[in-house]
């Protein structure tokens, strides 16, 4: 990105960062609240995962974007309207069938999104690529599991896989939609077109859904949107109030 | 979910190539398969291993420890069984 660096491709890799930052923090706040301890640490692991993600894209973007910001400062010194992490990520955790079918979504359309980066060039974003790519694999194996043995157990577990496929079926489109910082970062070769990977990722879940003996949810009236533009939902104001709280009330607070 | 007991995995990392699987604990898993992967997030987060076996507790036939007495006491005198009464030659790097 170094000299071909703009605004909008720097746009277009926060939104990354933004939707692997917030969903690490849902996850999180799965701890102690898990169905067994060992999912517990299966989605901390999960969201630490992400965090790292988050890391090293902020890391790079604010190294070469002209700002001088560190990590830290992209994450807790921006405020809710710079963010441009999508609905589906902001949503206050549900269920554990919710959580397992935001899963699959997000890392479904993760695995296509690495794997596309993986070939971008810029050789920094191709390295972050590479590393994420294979802990994606591993969120998508684990929500797949979670999926198919709850949508083929009991009648309970069905019926809430269900409704959870049903309540995240508004909020895929968001990940696949093309805005203008994701067709300048493909054109400049940086980039993918979100609307790439859909097809790809829809059938990643299919496949996962028919395993479960699921049936797609029916097509939703309304799509969330808006969040690439910095447009978010209601939780989102009070995610971001307490996950930016602790450097804002004490700046400069080290270990 | 929670007040179900679900099946109890023993579990069992090779640390590296060419060193045994050694036991390191136990978790809880619906599977088999979970079994693996639970294993993964609790065992080897830190880089612990390169592969792992899970055993459902419920199939390892263990000894009794009623029956240490007649399985073990009977070795504990006969020390003809251990090759220390054999002279190494000297300059023997390896044995």
């Amino acid at each position: 990105m170094s000299e071909t660096t703009t605004a909008i491709q720097a746009a277009y890799l926060l939104g990354l960062g933004d939707d692997a930052l917030i969903y690490s923090h849902r996850l999180g706040s799965w701890l102690t609240w898990a169905p067994l301890l060992e999912e517990d640490m299966a989605l901390a692991n999960i969201s630490l995962d992400l965090i790292g993600q988050a890391r090293a894209i902020y890391t790079y973007v604010g190294a070469n974007d002209g700002t001088g910001r560190s990590e830290d400062d992209i994450a807790y010194w921006r405020d809710e309207r710079e963010f441009r992490n999508v609905h589906l990520v902001e949503q206050p955790r549900g269920d554990f069938g919710q959580e397992m079918a935001r899963m699959l979504w997000f890392s479904a359309y993760q695995r296509e999104l690495y794997a596309g980066l993986a070939g971008s060039g810029d050789a920094q974003v191709r390295a972050i690529a590479a590393k994420a790519v294979k802990e994606v694999r591993y969120h998508l194996d684990h929500a797949s599991q979670w999926v198919v043995r709850l949508g083929d157990g009991t009648p309970e577990s069905r019926d809430r896989m269900v409704a959870a496929f049903t309540w995240v079926a508004p909020y895929i489109a968001e990940l696949f939609q093309d805005d203008a910082a994701s067709v300048a970062a493909a054109e400049a070769g940086v980039g993918v077109l979100p609307s790439s990977l859909r097809a790809a990722a829809e059938a990643t879940v299919a496949a996962v859904l028919a395993e479960a003996t699921l049936e797609q949810p029916a097509v939703s009236r309304w799509h969330a949107r808006g969040g690439r533009d910095g447009l978010h939902s209601e939780p989102m104001g009070y995610l971001i109030a307490e996950m930016q709280h602790l450097p804002r009330s004490h700046p400069g607070a080290a270990w | 979910m929670s007040d179900t007991t679900l099946p109890l995995f023993e579990v069992f990392v090779r640390a590296k190539r060419g060193l045994s699987h050694v036991h390191v604990g136990s978790i809880h898993a619906p599977d088999a398969t979970m079994a693996v992967r639970n294993a993964r997030d609790l065992y080897t987060r830190r880089q612990e291993g390169v592969s792992i076996w899970v055993v459902a507790a419920s199939d390892i036939v263990a000894s009794s420890p009623d029956e240490k007495d007649s399985f073990f006491d009977p070795a504990g005198d006969k020390i003809y069984r251990h090759p220390t009464f054999y002279t190494v030659p000297e300059g023997l790097e390896y044995l």
